[in-house]
């Protein structure tokens, strides 16, 4: 079966993979960061095709919006970013290779092994009233434990950019100039 | 549903199509005399010094830290926004429930001077050896 559908599947896959190739390979950075932007979008539009409508919306909120500006300063704050020619060094290419095949093998058997059965007729219906349902009635206490679980970052995240207390051991941070 | 998300996928290409005609036009019509002032950075009229690729203050990544642990309660509280008319005061309790604990965590941090931005300035151990 072949409708407008599969051919958006297709661009979606090609921008997603394609772009994450580029996350791996650029030697500069920043450029990978950017390319990691894409890659999360093609995830986003992989999950509409799903119907996983909420997922896909979460995917846009968090990841391009909250993950990769975490990661752009991530970037900012390393120390050799004037270096920009090591920032992305290719190491143990042998190795990586052997574990990035057998992920393959694994996926690849995963994906044509007859636990997946294959929908013919795919409903693409709303699905965020339903888990608002489920999460106000069902999923109450996890939904209020995940607020916990925020704090709990939040104070992390605070703790962190403390100044240096004598008697609290830390790993050598190097000062910014 | 999926027809709603074609509108989006429309938006998007219309709107990458639309600035890719508006840069290719003006690039043929343009007279094109680069100068190296005209090449220059832009930098509000000073000339500008050094690389824009220095090292950043480490306050940018928290601050970015605790902008994303409220992107995560914003997630969380679509589902939320989206049946709250039908479930009324429950899921208003709920939600308020939710949001005041994390509200707690936000004054504990403000009361703490955790988002001063100066603070390191006048805190650092160094400073107060100095005094």
């Amino acid at each position: 079966m072949t409708g407008p559908a599969d051919v958006i599947f297709y661009v979606l896959a090609a921008l997603t993979v394609g772009s994450a190739i580029f996350v791996a390979t650029l030697p500069n950075i920043i450029y990978a960061a950017v390319a990691l932007l894409f890659t999360f979008c093609g995830v986003a539009g992989l999950y509409v095709l799903v119907s996983a409508d909420f997922l896909a919306a979460t995917q846009v909120l968090v990841y391009v919006g909250g993950i990769l500006v975490l990661i752009m300063f991530a970037v900012f704050l390393s120390n050799r970013i004037s270096s920009v020619k090591l920032s992305n060094p290719v190491h143990f290419r042998l190795p990586a290779a052997a574990i990035c095949l057998t992920l393959f093998g694994v996926l690849a058997y995963t994906a044509i092994s007859p636990a997946f059965v294959l929908k013919q007729e795919i409903t693409y219906q709303p699905t965020t009233a339903r888990i608002g349902e489920l999460l106000m009635t069902r999923y109450l206490l996890p939904f209020e434990v995940a607020s916990v679980l925020l704090l709990a970052a939040l104070i992390g995240a605070a703790l962190l950019s403390r100044p240096d207390r004598p008697d609290i051991p830390r790993p050598d941070m190097e000062e910014p100039k | 549903m999926l027809v709603d998300f074609a509108t989006v996928l429309v938006f998007i290409v219309l709107g990458a199509v639309t600035v890719a005609l508006m840069l290719g036009i003006s690039r043929l019509l343009r007279p094109r005399n680069p100068t190296p002032v005209k090449l220059d950075t832009y930098e509000c009229g000073e000339i500008p010094i050094g690389s824009a690729w220095v090292q950043f203050n480490i306050r940018f990544y928290v601050v970015a830290l605790i902008f994303l642990i409220f992107d995560v309660e914003v997630a969380l509280l679509y589902p939320w926004a989206v049946v709250f008319k039908k479930l009324g005061l429950l899921a208003f309790v709920e939600a308020f429930i939710f949001i005041v604990i994390l509200l707690a965590g936000l004054a504990y941090l403000w009361k703490e001077g955790d988002l001063d931005w100066v603070r390191t300035l006048q805190e650092t151990p160094a400073a107060k050896e100095g005094k």
